[in-house]
């Protein structure tokens, strides 16, 4: 691929990455890092969406094991995100520590280890009650253990989204932000993208967009029975530290639960609220919102006393197995990266390695298999799923 | 039994809402977070008598009888009644006695009034300076004041405030006016409009004159201020006519205007205009008080300043909306019920762009240059971090907010969002009105996790009538 | 210094303020009681660690946070106060005693 013009004012280039949350951001940072122009179209700001406003969780835990690998890489590149994007982006390394509250919920945590070890991976333990109220005194007491990871974390999803924006516009991506993608079309081997800005050229369209990422597929001959949703989130007011040195959840019940240094506590659960892509908004439930807080009240009766500042929640694309479509399109010069379905925030520094090997027709250095986008071709999509 | 009309807010707005709704048989569930009713400019009427009248006089007074009709009807009338949201399928959710609730009606007044604006200056922060609304509402409820205040600032609050101190027989140590002198000239043209209340104008002047012949200090043509102090208010350096000068003093009362408090309007996802007279944000709102949601309506205060008669006439107003969308009236008895209310509303208006004008609080010290100025009070941003984080290319006040936490505090943005979006606006050459306001979500208060985490939903039957 | 200027109520509502006792009007917010007591000063900041009062005294500002009866950040404006009440200035983030297993 030979660099075209990487004039700012250009609308041609090599690569066009359709939406600017952490995954375009991620892909376009590799792509410019390996010379190719990248022109990033973002219909509102970066980071605005589903990547700005999570939970923020950097986990390998409780990944699907056919994710598994792809968090492995993803955890390389976070060790070191310094260098990768000259921001810290408030990752912070602690544990990630999934707890049991009964007995099978401790037989299921030992037999997930049992079976990840069989496919080669070690990164998951489980702890018993003991290390575990030696790591969180807090805890209420029928907990009885947790599955566990030394070095998951958490960082600060806004704050990362931007780190990759900043470093890739330095590096020469150029961002065109409140720029909705009107039509794609194909013209001789190009993709001419028309927005109000005037019409954008590429051998390559990336359509990471998200929530809409499924609008575009379509358009561009790949059904994907995406779904928005909105998961939402609650953030508390300062507390004193109690849980500054691990990430939680919750084995059979919905929770993600982080206090920061700041001694807020930022807690989820994958509830999900109503979305509304076609204006950006969503609408927080709050009966569903009350079921992960007890949940959040039942692992630390101190919540109970805990004030809820803030809630909130971003559009989110599920698809129907939850797993991300990674993959080429079925028409030349496509490459699909959406579909995330609430946890693809610690897979974006990774996953936009792989996308731009996708991009410029290199093989990626693990296989990809499962996230193929031509996998729903045999999905009955009148099924419904949630 | 089912509820007909929720009314949020028991000031002089919601109060005759559920009057006017009740009279026509309607049943209403009104919700208020203090203790008795009056909003704020009713504060504590019921238990108001021969002293308060002296001291705060007939405007203040005409609330108790309005208190006692309001108590006198059927209505179910829930105090201490804190309101945290209201969604777009008209869900109100609130707290009542530790325990959270969502009830739902098919048709929602907000009533919630408005609150003081920002008057972001050096040391506003220091124990000892308060708002001139908290020096009222001490009076009111508690008969309360502060012996050698200064009162700082500019509208008509300022010195009804000031008066009523002196009603009170309570020593000023100064009143530093910061209207602007360039103001008189721009309202000229709206006097004949103010006319229609000349009695309120006539009442202003005749306060002004008696603070100045009681002697207290009045400065006049104020540029700019700053609370000198360290760990507490000691006194109010002034800038007058250019001029720098120091007063001593433990109490700070400031104050430059109301606006619209639109937490809960904005978290229900109201549409909403951007004032220019008025400078702030109001929902979007119809001849009947009806909003951008279907079955929810907007009266008085918090629709836009009109003071406390218009208030009344817009509750009324904003009932007989409901009423006829209900089908407890015709069309025909809804215009006629409402023709009292739309002539004193209409007149209560009339003196609104002179006011406006006159009172216009300035350029500086709506957006203030200090760079030790705190903006953010929940988060303690001063104007050097906002700036700074504008710079870095941050130019909305959602992103902002994501990053240096600025309207992310307790306050969830009532002292700092103007400021904020109006600090953006200059610093980035754009209307204030595009730049926007920060997004509001429910809880509009904090609720504690335990109230929300035991959440029950009101069924019908539960409301006894 | 706040003075009672209207003196149409009755003062017996006694609570505890760090050991020391305040007395109230009935109906009276913690806020007014404590100011009228000369305390102005009713929390320090989680940030920066600097003393905080009352401010808009409406219930809109979050300035009066203090520990009453245990629970933190309640705004003292917005609470009556009443007999036996165990009020607490709020030292940054709110204070909650982490081996309480069950608040009452």
């Amino acid at each position: 691929m030979k660099i075209l013009n990487s004039d700012p004012a250009s609308k041609t280039a090599d690569v066009i990455v359709i939406g600017g949350g952490i995954h375009g951001c991620s892909a376009a940072l590799h792509l410019i890092k390996r010379g190719v122009s990248v022109t990033v179209l973002e219909k509102d700001y970066v980071g605005c969406h589903a990547s700005g406003v999570n939970a923020g969780g950097v986990r390998r835990l409780g990944r699907e094991y056919v994710e598994v690998p792809l968090a492995q890489a993803s955890y390389e590149y976070w060790r070191d995100i310094k260098s990768l994007v000259d921001d810290d982006c408030g990752y912070r390394v602690s544990r990630y520590l999934k707890v049991a509250r009964s007995d099978e919920d401790m037989a299921k945590a030992r037999q997930r280890v049992v079976d990840l070890n069989a496919r080669g991976f070690t990164h998951e333990d489980v702890v018993d009650q003991e290390t575990l109220r030696a790591y969180l005194p807090a805890i209420a007491p029928h907990c009885v253990g947790a599955l566990h990871v030394d070095g998951d974390g958490s960082a600060l999803p806004f704050q990362t989204t931007q780190a990759f924006k900043r470093r890739g516009e330095k590096l020469g991506v150029n961002f065109r932000e409140e720029t909705p993608v009107i039509d794609i079309k194909r013209h001789a081997s190009n993709w001419h993208v028309e927005t109000h800005k005037g019409t954008f050229e590429a051998l390559t369209v990336i359509n990471a967009a998200g929530a809409w990422g499924g609008v575009l597929a379509a358009k561009l001959g790949d059904d994907v029975p995406l779904q928005a949703h909105a998961p939402m989130l609650a953030i508390t007011a300062r507390m004193p530290a109690f849980a500054t040195n691990a990430v939680i959840g919750a084995l059979s019940g919905a929770l993600s639960f982080k206090q920061f240094e700041n001694g807020t506590v930022l807690i989820g659960g994958g509830v999900r609220g109503r979305a509304l892509p076609d204006s950006n908004r969503t609408v927080l439930d709050m009966k569903g919102m009350s079921q992960f807080l007890s949940t959040a009240c039942d692992v630390f009766p101190i919540m109970k006393r805990a004030n809820i500042m803030r809630t909130w929640a971003g559009i989110e694309g599920y698809t129907p197995d939850n797993l991300p479509v990674i993959s080429s399109g079925r028409a030349e010069g496509i490459v699909h990266a959406f579909g995330f379905s609430a946890h693809g925030f610690q897979l974006a520094p990774g996953v936009g390695e792989f996308v731009a090997d996708l991009a410029t027709g290199v093989a990626p250095r693990l296989s990809l298999d499962a996230f193929n986008v031509s996998r729903f071709q045999q999905i009955d999509r009148a099924s419904s799923y949630i | 039994m089912s509820i007909d009309i929720i009314i949020i807010g028991a000031g002089p707005a919601g109060m005759s809402a559920a009057i006017t709704a009740t009279e026509s048989g309607a049943k209403v569930l009104l919700l208020d977070d203090q203790p008795t009713p009056g909003g704020q400019i009713y504060r504590a009427i019921e238990a108001a008598g021969d002293k308060q009248a002296t001291i705060l006089g007939p405007e203040y007074m005409a609330g108790k009888p309005l208190a006692q009709n309001m108590r006198s009807t059927n209505i179910e009338y829930v105090a201490d009644a804190s309101v945290w949201q209201v969604t777009d399928e008209r869900e109100v959710g609130y707290s009542s006695n530790g325990q959270a609730r969502l009830v739902t009606a098919p048709a929602i007044i907000l009533a919630t009034g408005a609150m003081e604006r920002p008057f972001p200056i050096k040391g506003w922060t220091l124990p000892g300076v308060m708002m001139a609304g908290a020096a009222q509402t001490m009076l009111k409820t508690s008969g309360l004041a502060a012996e050698g205040a200064i009162f700082a600032g500019c509208g008509p609050l300022l010195y009804l405030v000031a008066h009523q101190y002196l009603q009170a027989g309570v020593k000023i140590a100064a009143i530093v006016d910061t209207t602007a002198k360039a103001n008189r000239l721009k309202a000229l043209p709206h006097i004949p409009g103010a006319l229609r209340r000349w009695d309120l104008l006539s009442k202003g002047q005749k306060w002004q004159s008696e603070i100045r012949k009681s002697g207290t200090r009045i400065i006049n043509d104020v540029r700019a201020l700053k609370v000198l102090g360290d760990t507490k208010a000691e006194g109010l350096s002034v800038n007058a006519g250019g001029t720098w000068q120091d007063i001593p003093s433990d109490h700070i009362f400031l104050h430059q205007g109301v606006v619209p408090n639109v937490n809960l309007s904005f978290a229900a996802s109201l549409d909403h205009d951007w004032d220019e007279q008025q400078l702030c944000w109001r929902p979007k709102t119809d001849q009947w008080c009806g909003t951008s949601i279907d079955g929810v309506y907007v009266a008085g205060d918090g629709g836009g300043i009109g003071g406390g008669l218009a208030a009344r006439a817009s509750g009324e107003i904003a009932a007989l909306g409901s009423l006829a969308k209900l089908g407890l009236i015709d069309t025909a008895a809804r215009d006629s019920k409402a023709k009292t209310a739309r002539t004193t509303l209409r007149r209560e208006l009339s003196i609104r762009p002179f006011l406006d004008t006159w009172f216009r609080p300035s350029d500086d010290f709506r957006v203030p240059t200090d760079d030790d100025a705190i903006i953010c009070r929940c988060e303690e941003l001063s104007l050097k971090d906002i700036r700074d984080t504008i710079e870095i290319g941050l130019v909305g006040p959602n992103q902002l907010k994501s990053f240096c936490r600025a309207g992310m505090g307790p306050c969830q943005g009532r002292f700092c969002g103007l400021t904020v979006q109006e600090l953006i606006a200059k610093q980035t050459n754009r209307p204030a009105a595009d730049v926007g306001y920060y997004r509001l979500r429910p809880p509009i208060k904090p609720l504690r996790l335990e109230e929300l985490a035991n959440l029950q939903i009101e069924e019908d039957e539960n409301i006894k009538f | 210094m706040f003075k009672r200027v209207i003196n149409d109520a009755i003062a017996d509502v006694v609570f505890d303020f760090e050991g020391a006792k305040i007395t109230a009007r009935s109906g009276e917010s913690v806020a007014a009681a404590l100011l009228a007591d000369d305390l102005l000063s009713f929390r320090q900041t989680p940030v920066k660690d600097l003393a905080r009062g009352p401010f808009c005294m409406m219930g809109v500002c979050f300035d009066c946070l203090m520990v009453i009866d245990g629970q933190p950040n309640r705004q003292a404006c917005q609470v009556v106060a009443t007999s036996g009440m165990k009020v607490a200035r709020q030292h940054g983030a709110a204070e909650l005693n982490i081996d309480q297993a069950d608040p009452a």
